[in-house]
């Protein structure tokens, strides 16, 4: 059994007088100490995928019209608030892509941390256990950062902060939503090693959403691509970016300039991401594909899986 | 050949917080002395991460704000002695691209409004219907329908308002365009498109960018040369694939070595420890001192120069060779 499983998971948010799907039909699961990159463009519906698991969507505006997410075996949809809260503190950590939001303003990170630690246990939450956490995420000076408030702090250290929270209770499965996303890229390369090497550290799995392949790459044991509320591709990191197989995947991977591969043009992808609710009929990539045949605006793809790892939503992969 | 663009020594400082005495303490040197050249026709990519200046450079340029010291050579004329009339009959030739496409346009008025009114305030075309004319042929070039022109930002795509911003930039048929991160706020198939739209209306109306972005591999990929910048100064200039393959300042080696790669194995190699110190309190020496891994005594005392290292190349370090 997997540490997370989702299944078929169908999510809906209020929209003037309607509901519109923003996740249709989601399948996932993360085994334990494994880490999975969940990529797509904006308005894919990735982080409301993301979100979900913990159950930290507003209910309304969304809505859980269907499926189930497993976690540990048990049903997070049926839980009760109070189960949910030890879901929260306990089982399953949070970082998110702006930690300048996702801090409270007003009190001193130290405090923000000890706070976190007490949820697993009232006797970790001390002044020196919030120094020694800070000192884990690579934080200098521990002792005179505690006492700092979040904006005296640069974004690649608040993000740190957060990671110290996410991490205070020794989740086992740690979700990062675009961790790394509005940071620059010296502070992005210290926060995935981080990450890596905490997840090593403390043996949990992780969920990392990016819209970042190269990033993906680096870090992910495998990934899944998302389309317009589906899933498109998963498949093994190594293999997705060698041999990708749904039409999306390959032209997404060559719209990204590589360094030290100049000269070529860039594919690209043409048309734009269609909004929530408007999706086409039949594939919903079609409009946009280069490959596309006559029967893909009509017909809607299966998931096609070879292996409970690897699955593709195309039938005329030619891989 | 003559360049287009001739930056000397540009500095640029934004006061800080007054003091009792009305004096100015804690100022920014967010440019600081910097010297470059752009050539007709050509991209020159402006590399470094948030806060290292390089947004107020290329304002600086074209004097959206004021430069407290140096020169800018636009054609051999210092556009920085020019009055406002005289520098209002030169702005045609040189426009900017701004990353957010949704604030830079406004949102009240049609694209066909917000593009028509640069021809007429340079008096290019002749009535309404060559305006009009001229309008649809630039709505084609930038690959948007014909019949956008009545029609308001709100109703396209992020990516198609880049468009839009390109085609008012082009409006005014310019020899030099700066182009702020145009493309760091859109998703990456559209990132692609409007790149590739960038490639394509240089080499046909021979224009010359300077390319503003924190990301190398866009860069790489579009310029020909690459200017990096850190903390208000070009610590490495050279041909792109040149800077990218074998840096030679351990500030763009780091630079280089931090971006996430899709086909290689493995977390990025890091060599950096912390962050880009304040430019409020720049660190005596070369600025890139404290986080440099290689750093020996005079790094931290002597400021070093920008000088050249091998044909078109310049890096402003002690060490490199």
């Amino acid at each position: 059994m997997s540490l997370l499983e989702i299944e078929n998971l169908q999510i809906d948010f209020r929209s003037g007088d309607g509901w519109v799907r923003a996740v249709d039909g989601v399948s996932l699961h993360i085994d334990s100490g494994e880490t999975l990159c969940l990529v797509g463009e904006s308005g894919c519906g990735k982080s409301v995928t993301a979100l979900s698991i913990a159950r930290l969507l507003p209910t309304p505006p969304a809505r859980y019209s269907g499926g189930e997410i497993r976690f540990d075996g048990r049903d997070v949809l049926r839980m009760s608030s109070a189960e949910l809260l030890q879901l929260r503190g306990k089982s399953i950590g949070c970082v998110f892509q702006d930690p300048g939001t996702s801090l409270n303003p007003v009190i001193r990170v130290g405090a923000q941390v000890k706070e976190s630690l007490a949820q697993k246990d009232r006797a970790l939450a001390t002044d020196a256990e919030v120094v020694r956490r800070l000192a884990g995420v690579g934080i200098p000076a521990p002792e005179l950062r505690a006492r700092d408030y979040p904006h005296q702090l640069s974004g690649g250290m608040q993000q740190r902060i957060m990671i110290a929270m996410a991490l205070a209770t020794e989740p086992r499965l740690l979700i990062a939503d675009e961790p790394t996303t509005a940071l620059d890229v010296t502070i992005q390369a210290q926060i995935l090693e981080l990450l890596v090497e905490l997840k090593q550290r403390l043996g949990m799995a992780m969920l990392l959403i990016t819209h970042n392949l190269g990033v993906a790459r680096s870090v992910a044991d495998r990934v899944a691509v998302m389309y317009a509320g589906q899933l498109v591709e998963s498949s093994p990191a190594s293999q997705l970016v060698g041999s990708p197989r749904h039409p999306y995947t390959r032209a997404l991977i060559r719209s990204v300039p590589e360094l030290g591969q100049t000269g070529a043009r860039l594919e690209g992808i043409p048309g734009t991401v269609p909004g929530l609710g408007r999706w086409p009929t039949g594939c919903r990539f079609a409009p946009r594909c280069v490959q596309v045949r006559p029967d893909c605006s009509t017909r809607k793809p299966d998931w096609l899986e070879t292996t409970p790892d690897q699955g593709v939503r195309c039938p005329y992969t030619t891989a | 050949m003559a360049p287009l663009l001739d930056v000397e020594e540009l500095k640029v400082v934004y006061p800080g917080p007054k003091n009792l005495w009305g004096r100015s303490r804690n100022s920014v040197h967010a440019v600081n002395g910097v010297s470059l050249t752009v050539h007709p026709g050509e991209a020159l990519g402006l590399v470094g991460e948030s806060g290292c200046g390089k947004t107020t450079l290329g304002r600086a340029i074209l004097r959206l704000i004021r430069s407290s010291s140096g020169r800018v050579l636009f054609q051999g004329e210092d556009w920085l002695q020019l009055s406002s009339a005289e520098l209002r009959g030169r702005r045609r030739h040189a426009q900017m691209i701004f990353q957010d496409p949704n604030s830079s346009l406004n949102p009240r008025r049609t694209v066909g409004a917000s593009i028509g009114e640069a021809l007429e305030i340079h008096r290019l075309v002749n009535g309404p219907a060559g305006r009009r004319t001229r309008i649809r042929e630039l709505l084609t070039s930038v690959g948007l329908p014909e019949d956008s022109e009545g029609r308001y930002p709100h109703e396209f795509s992020g990516g198609q308002r880049q468009r839009i911003g390109i085609a008012r930039a082009l409006a005014v048929e310019p020899k030099l365009i700066v182009c702020d991160e145009p493309v760091s706020a859109l998703d990456v198939s559209v990132q692609a498109q409007i790149v590739n739209l960038l490639q394509e209306l240089q080499g046909a109306r021979h224009l010359a960018y300077l390319f503003i972005s924190h990301d190398l591999a866009v860069v790489e990929h579009l310029c020909g040369r690459i200017a990096v910048m850190y903390l208000g100064r070009l610590v490495e200039v050279g041909p792109s694939r040149e800077v990218c393959r074998s840096p030679a300042h351990p500030y763009t080696q780091a630079l280089v070595s931090a971006v996430p790669q899709m086909h290689a194995d493995g977390v990025p190699r890091l060599h950096l420890r912390g962050d880009p110190p304040s430019p409020v309190n720049p660190p005596s020496g070369c600025p890139f001192h404290p986080r440099c891994p290689v750093a020996e005594a005079r790094c931290r005392t002597e400021p070093p120069l920008l000088r050249s290292i091998g044909p078109n190349r310049q890096v402003a370090c002690h060490l490199a060779v």
